[in-house]
């Protein structure tokens, strides 16, 4: 589950102030909002990545307001993945179990296991350059799954892709969610990506999240 | 029918591009024909038996081998150096950035002679003096000066007009331009992918080791060879605080001053093509290293 209580953050003049909002344990929500409303703020604040100044963070039930990112137990992908350019795509599956020192035959189950799961088992010697867009919102996906959190943020994961993978991604992250039993937290512009993927849609409008209907109006 | 309903056919005339190119191609051509006059010059004012004599003489070859080792030294710890710095300053906004920042271009800006002069002062104050004896006991208790003498290298016994001094002198000056390499290279690379690294179980110090250091690599061998190509070229601060004796603390640009003060200008251009050499061959080196890794 994740939940925001009464949240705080300033980002130079941007500020927020009094954010509320809760999505329950294994839910997939949609929080969707006007560029520049705070929307990825919010997500970077979530996993500890900007300093909140007022208010809780709590993620499967504990209070991580104070914790580094290492120590929340979220998965997040950011707009356009951000891969790492040095390292393949098995090394980014790896990344996390790796830093947690997992003995190398578990880690390759797991990669394995994800590969398989996300449809990038031909592609693990690659570098991320040259990959697809499609291909590397996938890699991105299973590097912020590798380590099992139990919370997945996503930045506009599908922004950039063209309809038709759009599409597919779908059902991919569906399905993922289902395999994994993550919370998912899923930013968006689109309300029909909303409709398709959430149970929940959550709005940011000035500054306060408010649950609106699946065709994403209050 | 009026002539305003006429659809225009013809296309606007537009000027044309060739006197931009002719401007840039003329003012790019000047320059490197000035560069390629000298080194011409200089080819045609030496010969194969100058260049002979030159090698042959013990001072000269001592002049090369302590150059390439002295500007080797100076850059691996200007690239040291600039690593952390560089990344601070991309990273981190903290009081007083804008003066740190302005005073690690001092030495960019500075007259290379003035540096040796400061360097020179320093190390006649008390701190100076202590941190002199301080590196000599350090030398003595790892036995450089042992390891020294097995190749033929005077023992070190301080730091001003001795050895060490050329290799201060070298960093103090290339540091600076490796430190403003580094700052632009960590710029160029997205935080949010150390962002991300953290997420996933990184410290700082993992992040920056696993995600930032390997993608920073070509800006690592660019700052180190500039450092390097910048030491080979110091003259100034060296000849004030290592001072220009042979066999000891002569490195090339040395040679070049101390052949011009005896007269001769043959042996002076001899050593300065060795130079051009040299740094033709670490561009060379750099180069095909960044073609092979994609770099260039």
């Amino acid at each position: 589950m994740i939940a925001v209580e009464n949240l705080a953050l300033r980002a130079g003049d941007f500020t927020l102030s009094d954010v509320s909002f809760r999505v329950a344990a294994g839910g997939y929500a949609a929080l969707m909002g006007r560029t520049g409303s705070g929307k990825t703020s919010l997500l970077e604040a979530i996993c500890g990545l900007r300093a909140v100044v007022g208010g809780r963070v709590i993620v499967q039930e504990r209070d991580v307001t104070g914790a580094k990112p290492a120590a929340r137990g979220v998965g997040y992908v950011p707009q356009d993945g951000a891969l790492f350019r040095t390292i393949t795509v098995a090394g980014h599956l790896s990344f996390a179990l790796e830093v947690r020192k997992w003995e190398p035959d578990r880690t390759a189950r797991r990669v394995g296991e994800l590969a398989e799961l996300l449809g990038i088992s031909h592609l693990m010697r690659r570098t991320p350059h040259g990959l697809s867009g499609g291909e590397r919102q996938r890699v991105a996906l299973g590097r912020a799954l590798s380590a099992r959190p139990g919370v997945l943020l996503l930045d506009e994961p599908l922004s950039a892709l063209d309809d038709d993978t759009r599409k597919q991604m779908y059902s991919l992250l569906k399905r993922v969610q289902e395999h994994e039993h993550v919370t998912v937290l899923h930013v968006t512009h689109s309300r029909s990506e909303a409709r398709a993927l959430a149970d929940v849609v959550l709005r940011l409008v000035e500054g306060q999240v408010m649950e609106a209907t699946p065709d994403g109006s209050d | 029918m009026d002539s305003r309903d006429t659809v225009d056919q013809a296309p606007p005339s537009v000027g044309s591009d060739v006197p931009f190119y002719a401007g840039l191609i003329t003012v790019s051509a000047a320059y490197v024909l000035l560069i390629v006059a000298m080194l011409v010059a200089d080819t045609t004012f030496t010969s194969i038996a100058d260049i002979g004599r030159v090698l042959s003489n013990d001072n000269v070859r001592f002049s090369v081998v302590l150059s390439l080792v002295t500007c080797t030294v100076a850059a691996v710890l200007s690239v040291a150096v600039a690593v952390p710095i560089g990344y601070l300053l991309s990273r981190h906004s903290f009081r007083g950035k804008n003066l740190i920042d302005g005073v690690l271009d001092i030495p960019i800006v500075l007259p290379p002679l003035v540096i040796g002069l400061s360097l020179l002062i320093l190390f006649q104050t008390r701190l100076g003096k202590g941190a002199e004896a301080a590196f000599v006991a350090v030398i003595d208790v790892l036995h450089v000066n042992d390891a020294l003498g097995l190749i033929g290298v005077r023992p070190i016994r301080g730091i001003t007009y001795e050895l060490p001094s050329v290799v201060l002198a070298q960093f103090s000056v290339a540091c600076a331009f490796a430190v403003r390499t580094m700052r632009v290279t960590f710029d160029q690379i997205d935080a949010r992918r150390e962002h991300v690294a953290l997420t996933l179980g990184c410290t700082r110090g993992q992040a920056f080791r696993r995600v930032v250091l390997p993608e920073a690599w070509p800006g690592v061998i660019t700052a180190g060879t500039l450092s390097w190509a910048r030491s080979m070229g110091e003259f100034g601060p060296i000849l004030v605080f290592a001072g220009a004796t042979r066999m000891k603390t002569e490195v090339l640009p040395t040679t070049v001053f101390l052949e011009l003060s005896i007269g001769d200008v043959e042996a002076a251009v001899s050593v300065s093509l060795l130079m051009v050499a040299a740094a033709f061959l670490v561009l060379a080196v750099t180069r095909a290293f960044g073609l092979r890794q994609g770099l260039f």
